[in-house]
């Protein structure tokens, strides 16, 4: 299914060594060689070495990596911030590190922006004219970068700032402006190098959420470089996992969490911090009433009006969940003059394991506003999930 | 044995008299423009009313940076006016301004060359430092036979003596721009000239400014001995005042001195500070 998507860089073979003789080091590894081996002969340093990958059109691709990993000298790569020393980076067509320098300052212009980790804002500049630098350098006029500025400001969500200075602004307020300045600059990528890595985990956690709506409005081919498992897991289309400047898997997050390439992903994966990750039954409340699936329909009516609550979940002896009973629909069996509820019961909700990551709920609540039924393996009840308590859990893990 | 004297001195005098005969058209044309200049803006300044000088002084002064520099500017101004220095003041001013102005015309493209190019830092490196360290006197006794004694030949030398920290501090600011200011930059595409002028100059402005008052400090000290070839102004004042036996006389020009150099650094740094 992802192999017909149309392709926007093709990464082939690309290595890059840190030295003065490339071409040796090159040879050493193809002799089987490892990093710190050619570190040793010829003091060179292997940044990166045989890589391959695809990003495809409008997908968000993380490349993610330890620090020391290459992943920052890939990113810098793609658009020729550091030179490569073997291998191809084709975008539309044209083979980056065979650019001459006129074309490859066009290339810049037309297909890269570029948001930077310590947001790398320019001090003498007002927000405004941060976010229009793109366009200035590549000649756009006066009136026309001003608009397109003020419609990225907007979309970032900082109007009102446009005549601040940078360092009137807090640290996400900044990264706002690194990021206007790249949207802007309407290219056709966007290199996001550990963008989100210098906030505060609250604010980081925002960035996230905003980045993936703006991903979903403007489906922009983007490339984002972290250290962090979790953002990666949390943003990625895709992710490339570079260890020691070679790639270790390239999948989907749940691909790379549920099919790991090798003991070193397995390790990474279970480096997660798991008491961090909200489950369902953190936000889990116990059930108020139920009903058996011995209960006529009056008596299932009578425990919903007792309880205020126009629907009931019921079980049978064993606590198992059989079926939700709805208000409407006891009535109607009354009407119909039934002994039990059973023929009555609706399946239409949701039911999920205690260990359900807690914003995969937020979905689920789209539909109907029925409490989720949290359930063990049995099936038995465990209790409900509401709305407004995701909600509340969410909001007290942040301010953890 | 008998190590032959290696002959430096008469190899510098020969290349000088070769400069001399060989550039004399250049440098009288020099010399001639030079003092057009320096006496347009003497007779321009002297021209004025002293108070309406000061008044314009002291307005720039509360304009640029404080109430307070204003009124010390006028205090010094009258000073220097009742102990009847003003003319040499003024003189000594305009080779100043003069001196300043070359020098910083000079220095800043060869800073940013420098700044830019390694080859070109490290050959510049060594000749700021012969520049500053050879001692002032020394520039003077070649500036005569190229410009005549006068006016023009302290300018040649204090040009050459002031130089160097507007240099130094051009190539320092743009070397400190933070490389990831530089990086964006290149990220967005931006050519070589586009980088120099929307971010190298623009952030090393603050650091520009500081090599640049220290060039003012540099060319009233050296003014001040240009007096010694002929230079006039508050120098001569003081010269003169040694060959007589004179301290009063020479305490007074030199206090002349001290107020004008407050009144330049003050000014020029209160201009760094309003820039952002």
């Amino acid at each position: 299914m992802e192999e017909t998507r149309p392709v926007k860089i093709q990464v082939r073979s690309l290595s890059k060594v840190f030295g003065k003789q490339p071409k040796k080091a090159l040879e050493l590894r193809n002799q089987g060689l490892n990093r710190s081996d050619i570190l040793e002969k010829t003091g060179q340093t292997l940044g990166l070495s045989n890589i391959s990958f695809d990003v495809f059109e409008g997908e968000l691709l993380v490349i993610m990596g330890l620090s020391g990993s290459g992943k920052s000298t890939l990113i810098r790569c793609l658009n020729r911030l550091i030179d490569t020393t073997e291998g191809e980076i084709i975008i539309d067509g044209e083979n980056i590190p065979t650019l001459g320098e006129k074309a490859l300052l066009e290339c810049r212009r037309r297909h890269f922006s570029m948001v930077f980790q310590n947001f790398a804002l320019f001090p003498h500049r007002t927000v405004r004219q941060n976010a229009e630098f793109g366009l200035e350098i590549r000649g756009v006029d006066k009136v026309e970068r001003q608009k397109t500025a003020q419609t990225a400001l907007t979309q970032v969500g900082l109007d009102g700032w446009e005549e601040a200075y940078p360092n009137q602004l807090s640290g996400g307020m900044q990264q706002r402006v690194g990021l206007a300045r790249a949207l802007a600059n309407d290219s056709s990528v966007l290199l996001m190098d550990e963008a989100f890595s210098a906030l505060d985990p609250l604010i980081r956690k925002d960035m996230q959420q905003e980045l993936i709506q703006l991903q979903s409005k403007m489906q922009k081919t983007t490339v984002f470089i972290t250290h962090d498992l979790d953002e990666a897991l949390n943003i990625g289309d895709r992710i490339v996992l570079l260890k020691d400047g070679e790639i270790v898997q390239i999948g989907t997050p749940e691909e790379i969490l549920t099919k790991p390439a090798d003991d070193y992903v397995r390790r990474f994966i279970e480096g997660v911090d798991r008491s961090r990750i909200l489950t369902a039954e953190s936000a889990m409340r116990p059930v108020r009433t139920t009903a058996r699936d011995s209960d006529g329909p009056r008596t299932a009516l009578h425990r919903m009006r007792d309880h205020s609550i126009d629907s009931i979940y019921v079980t049978d002896r064993d606590r198992r969940l059989i079926g939700l009973l709805e208000a409407e629909m006891a009535s109607s069996a009354i009407e119909a003059k039934s002994e039990t509820i059973t023929n009555h019961l609706t399946q239409d909700f949701r039911k999920v394991p205690p260990e359900e990551p807690l914003h995969n709920l937020f979905a689920m609540f789209s539909d109907k506003s029925f409490p989720i039924a949290v359930v063990d393996e049995q099936q038995r009840l465990l209790g409900v999930v509401v709305k407004g308590a995701v909600l509340d859990e969410l909001a007290r893990a942040g301010e953890q | 044995m008998d190590i032959p004297r290696i002959p430096l001195g008469t190899w510098i005098e020969n290349g000088l008299n070769w400069l001399t005969s060989e550039y004399s058209l250049v440098t009288r044309g020099i010399a001639r423009f030079t003092q057009t200049g320096i006496n347009s803006l003497n007779d321009g300044l002297m021209w004025l009313p002293e108070w309406a000088l000061m008044a314009m002084i002291a307005l720039l002064c509360w304009k640029v940076a404080s109430l307070r520099l204003a009124i010390g500017a006028v205090a010094g101004l009258a000073l220097i006016w009742n102990l009847g220095l003003w003319d040499p003041m003024i003189e000594t001013l305009t080779l100043v301004v003069i001196a300043t102005f070359v020098a910083v015309l000079i220095a800043l493209p060869v800073g940013i060359a420098a700044a830019l190019s390694e080859r070109l830092y490290r050959l510049i490196m060594p000749m700021l430092d012969f520049m500053q360290t050879m001692p002032a006197f020394v520039y003077l006794i070649p500036a005569i036979p190229f410009f005549g004694i006068g006016s023009v030949s302290a300018i040649f030398a204090t040009v050459i003596f002031s130089m160097p920290p507007a240099i130094r501090f051009t190539t320092l600011g743009i070397r400190q721009v933070p490389v990831e200011l530089i990086e964006a930059a290149d990220a967005y595409g931006a050519t070589r000239r586009q980088k120099l002028f929307k971010v190298q100059l623009p952030l090393s402005l603050p650091t520009v400014m500081a090599g640049i008052n220290q060039t003012i400090m540099l060319a009233l000290s050296m003014v001040v001995i240009a007096a010694m070839i002929g230079a006039d102004g508050l120098g001569s004042e003081v010269w003169r005042a040694i060959q007589r036996l004179r301290p009063g006389d020479g305490f007074e020009a030199g206090i002349a001195v001290v107020i004008l150099a407050m009144l330049l650094d003050r000014l020029t740094q209160s201009l760094r500070k309003t820039r952002r």
